[in-house]
């Protein structure tokens, strides 16, 4: 049992090799005084321990370590490594510049796009009619209706330069555009090709190379092409188009993959960067990295928690709604837990810091989004089997092109074949393919985790979309997991409520029976004392008895106060009637005559009903098990709303319902606080953990309701079943366009319907093709779900 | 047809042969991981592919890949060890340990989110036949 002093810690280990000395280690810690658990794992070389702050300190169980001959290091003196934080920032400053260059490269080559585009005019009007194609490709049609005439009219001089000129000038423009712009395509593509493997880059690299390659030799050897009854036509002003074209589609890209993750980046910066302790009996403030364990923080209204702690004095309301999701502030007084990140609303208070850095809630919750949002979905494989050999098909495909324009197509067929060559490999798109899932992975994770619901990853994600059966633990759960006294009724007046209450609070002082728990929680809600008892008796499984004030004070079920000769039927009809609605029925008796009966029950979650409404809504089958009799069972399911109910089911039995509705073909969501469902929820397709914002509970679970809330249950679902859809458009528009795309762009319209695709429309298509999957997905950032 | 013709399709058959063989079955060099205190560790460069791309390791030890992820294309942000369960985010310009043990010999691969850059771990069985 963990109690209040006691933390965990978790120390790196160096030299471990085997399991003796996992063994070693372990005994080490153990035997130290004050640890009471210490668990090595070899794989990571940590060991992760538990240990009472009041009698030993983290540096003698350093010292532990070292005596039995392996390396240690405490985490930083300055404590809060904020690792995890630092990282982020890092990683989002990286991506920062990153798209501002690509922002400026976009930029300059769209600038050199139309003036190459305005320079070329001349030169196409020139051999107009012997391009082969041209007329049937959309783009160039347009050109020579529209633009052409235009720019005729108002720049004539450009008209009366000489081709040669004009060829150089946009030599220089495109060579320019290469060098700059478009260096990092060329740059990536070699990489990659010394390493055997093909992207984008490569696509992009060996299209716009041919095509500047192609239009060099009509520059400079226009002969040869004349000679073979050829126009010597440049390309330059696709290659620049292409390049700007596919920037900018880069530039949308990235923009929209920084949006998709804007979640995680939320989270981050919840944390402050300054912290008051209480150091030498005075207020100092620190950088959050200098506190450590045990330090007392000081919090005054409206600001941010620094670390995860237990408050010790003050009381106040915290909001902790961006962890929890749950709207309300939370009251806090002495004892309570609170976490890092969270709002001080209205008093102040003085906590003690208890968990530090990587291993605050925020961090971790932190880091496991970072994993789920990094993370595949098994949807996604199919794009994968396809992805891993896209690019050389491609090139394959391009090269086939080439030679089938060539020799069909006869004669001076040189610049078509090369066009639609440049077009396939141009309009291929592998990006969408993989960005289709993982930006839909990314969003949903993070829209989640704004109402408080930390979904595992992508497998857990496409799981969940297809649950069919929804099991629900009803204490903690449905119920609050909280007993408290719901109602007290008094026989014929003898008694005030208030009395009676104190009695039967002072009698059960002396129990240990959860029933006394109850009442004693409710006693000290309402501020009822206690008074000092005699002869204190536990009639096992009956009821408790003692004198209290010179009164003998019997507590207990009809059949003790039958027992001792007390008569219960006055209010014996009451006590049925909340059995029937789940409650438990306590009679007491002073002196030997009835003096009332209190109702005892554990109340169900103001949001329950609505919650498990809306899972029926979803169409889903929801069951609820219980260790209670059947009559409590009942009681709450018909209160909660639940259809199927399976009452006295022991622990064991949880895992035998979940596997009987897997059995009958179900898909089974199982949702428990982990307290004793731990077994059931590992069982179920998908476990869902509810109320442990910073339990172990997060790491057994699939899904993680930070919050207490019930309805977190159907968000999950819901979003899982929108995200689904996102995926599967995403996935279908990604293989539509290119299994569209590229035949198309190699010609196979062309002698049907006379259509073909000018490279630059097909860099246009696929810059559009990532975009529009990416913001397919940030679709579900507004989803209502 | 003509001569040139029959020349041209030769010549694109066999540069659609080279393509597939050099993207797709070329072999690559091999690395050994090197043991330090009872952990197999490799350094690999990421930059436009792997570097090494193809390592040796022995089964039932540890192992950690240290991947150095030398550039901001996008195309390698991702590593994926599809065997083990693992997917990381690579951070571009930094170092990202993987950690794990495979427990039995064999060949698998370790490739980016898309599958495009390739590398291959072949584990082979411990001496001694555990």
């Amino acid at each position: 049992m963990i109690t209040s002093s006691e933390i965990p810690l978790t120390l790196p280990v160096s030299g471990m090799t085997c399991a003796s000395c996992a063994a070693h280690v372990r005994r080490a810690l153990e035997e130290t005084p004050g640890v009471s658990e210490a668990a090595v794992n070899l794989l990571l070389g940590s060991v992760a321990v538990t240990y009472d702050a009041a009698r030993v300190a983290p540096e003698q169980l350093a010292d532990a370590i070292r005596s039995v001959g392996y390396g240690t290091e405490l985490p930083p003196a300055d404590g809060a490594d904020t690792a995890e934080v630092d990282a982020l920032a890092a990683q989002e400053e990286a991506q920062g510049a990153e798209e501002r260059s690509l922002a400026r490269k976009a930029l300059a080559s769209l600038v050199a796009a139309a003036a190459a585009m305005v320079v070329s005019m001349p030169l196409m009007r020139a051999s107009a009619g012997s391009h082969h194609g041209a007329a049937a490709d959309p783009l160039l049609r347009w050109t020579h209706a529209v633009l052409d005439p235009w720019l005729a009219a108002r720049m004539p001089w450009l008209y009366a330069i000489e081709a040669a000129w004009l060829q150089g000038a946009l030599l220089l423009l495109t060579a320019g555009t290469l060098a700059w712009p478009g260096r990092q395509f060329y740059l990536r593509a070699w990489s990659s090709f010394r390493h055997h493997a093909a992207d984008m880059n490569t696509l992009v690299a060996v299209g716009t190379g041919a095509a500047f390659l192609y239009s060099l030799a009509a520059t400079f050897a226009p002969g040869w092409f004349l000679a073979h009854g050829m126009t010597p036509d440049v390309y330059y002003e696709a290659v620049v188009f292409i390049v700007a074209l596919i920037l900018l589609g880069n530039l949308f890209e990235a923009r929209a993959k920084r949006r998709a993750s804007s979640a995680l980046r939320a989270l981050a910066h919840l944390q402050p960067s300054r912290a008051r302790v209480v150091r030498d009996g005075g207020e100092l403030e620190v950088p959050i990295a200098d506190i450590v364990l045990s330090d007392v923080v000081i919090v005054r209204p409206g600001e941010r928690l620094p670390v995860d702690g237990e408050v010790v004095s003050g009381a106040s309301a915290v909001d902790e709604s961006m962890i929890t999701g749950e709207s309300r502030p939370v009251e806090k007084g002495p004892g309570d837990s609170v976490i890092g990140g969270t709002v001080n609303r209205t008093g102040a208070f003085r906590y003690r810091a208890q968990r530090l850095g990587a291993d605050g809630a925020l961090a971790r919750i932190i880091a496991l989004m970072r994993d789920a949002q990094a993370s595949r979905a098994p949807v996604q494989r199919l794009a994968d089997q396809f992805s891993g050999v896209f690019v050389p098909v491609v090139l394959s495909i391009a090269v086939a092109t080439f030679v089938t324009w060539l020799v069909a197509a006869g004669d001076g067929s040189l610049v078509p074949a090369i066009a639609a060559a440049v077009a396939v490999l141009i309009i291929a798109c592998p990006c969408a393919m993989g960005l289709a899932v993982p930006t839909a992975v990314m969003v949903a994770t993070g829209r989640a985790a704004r109402s408080g619901l930390l979904i595992k990853g992508g497998e857990p994600l496409q799981r969940a979309g297809s649950v069919t059966a929804v099991v629900l633990d009803k204490t903690g759960t449905v119920t609050e997991g909280r007993p408290s006294v719901t109602e007290v009724a008094v026989h014929a007046g003898a008694w005030s409520r208030g009395e009676l209450l104190e009695l039967v609070a002072s009698v059960e002082s002396e129990s240990e029976h959860p029933l006394a728990d109850a009442v004693l929680r409710t006693a000290d809600e309402q501020g009822v004392d206690r008074l000092p008892v005699d002869g204190f008796a536990s009639h096992t499984g009956r009821g408790v008895s003692g004198v209290v004030a010179g009164r003998a004070v019997l507590v207990g079920n009809a059949a003790l106060l039958a027992s001792e000769g007390v008569d219960v039927s006055p209010l014996q009809a009451r006590a049925d009637a909340w059995a029937r609605d789940g409650q438990t029925p306590v009679y007491v008796a002073v002196d030997r005559v009835l003096a009332g009966v209190l109702a005892i029950a554990d109340s169900i979650k103001p949001t329950s009903r609505a919650a498990i409404a809306r899972l029926h809504a979803l169409g889903l089958e929801v069951v609820m098990l219980t260790g209670d009799n059947r009559a409590t069972a009942d009681a709450v399911a018909r209160l909660a709303g639940v259809d199927h109910v399976v009452a006295e089911v022991l622990p064991e039995g949880k895992v035998d319902e979940v596997r009987r509705l897997q059995a009958d073909g179900h898909v089974v969501a199982m949702v428990g606080d982990g307290i004793n469902d731990g077994p059931a929820i590992a069982q179920a397709d998908v476990g869902l953990a509810i109320g442990t914002g910073t339990d172990v509970a997060i790491e057994a679970s699939d899904v993680t309701l930070i919050g207490a809330d019930l309805s977190g249950v159907a968000t999950a679902i819901a979003l899982s079943r929108r995200t689904m859809r996102t995926m599967k458009q995403n996935l279908f528009w990604a293989f539509a366009y290119n299994v569209v795309g590229i035949p198309v762009a190699a010609g196979v319209l062309y002698p049907t319907f006379g259509l073909l695709l000018s490279p630059i429309l097909a860099s246009a298509a696929m810059a559009v093709s990532s975009v529009s999957v990416v913001a397919n997905s940030l679709r579900l950032r507004a989803a209502r779900v | 047809m003509e001569t040139m013709d029959w020349i041209a399709i030769g010549g694109g058959l066999l540069t659609i042969a080279w393509i597939n063989w050099w993207f797709l079955l070329a072999r690559r060099p091999t690395i050994r991981a090197a043991a330090r205190g009872g952990v197999q560790e490799v350094a690999i460069v990421v930059a436009g592919g792997y570097d090494p791309a193809d390592i040796r390791v022995r089964a039932g030890l540890p192992v950690r890949l240290v991947f150095d992820r030398r550039e901001t294309s996008p195309c390698s942000e991702e590593v994926v060890l599809p065997d083990f369960g693992i997917e990381r985010f690579l951070p571009a310009h930094r170092t990202t340990t993987v950690d794990f043990v495979p427990e039995h010999p064999g060949t698998f691969e370790f490739t980016c989110g898309m599958r495009m850059l390739r590398g291959r771990l072949t584990v082979e069985a411990s001496e001694g036949g555990r």
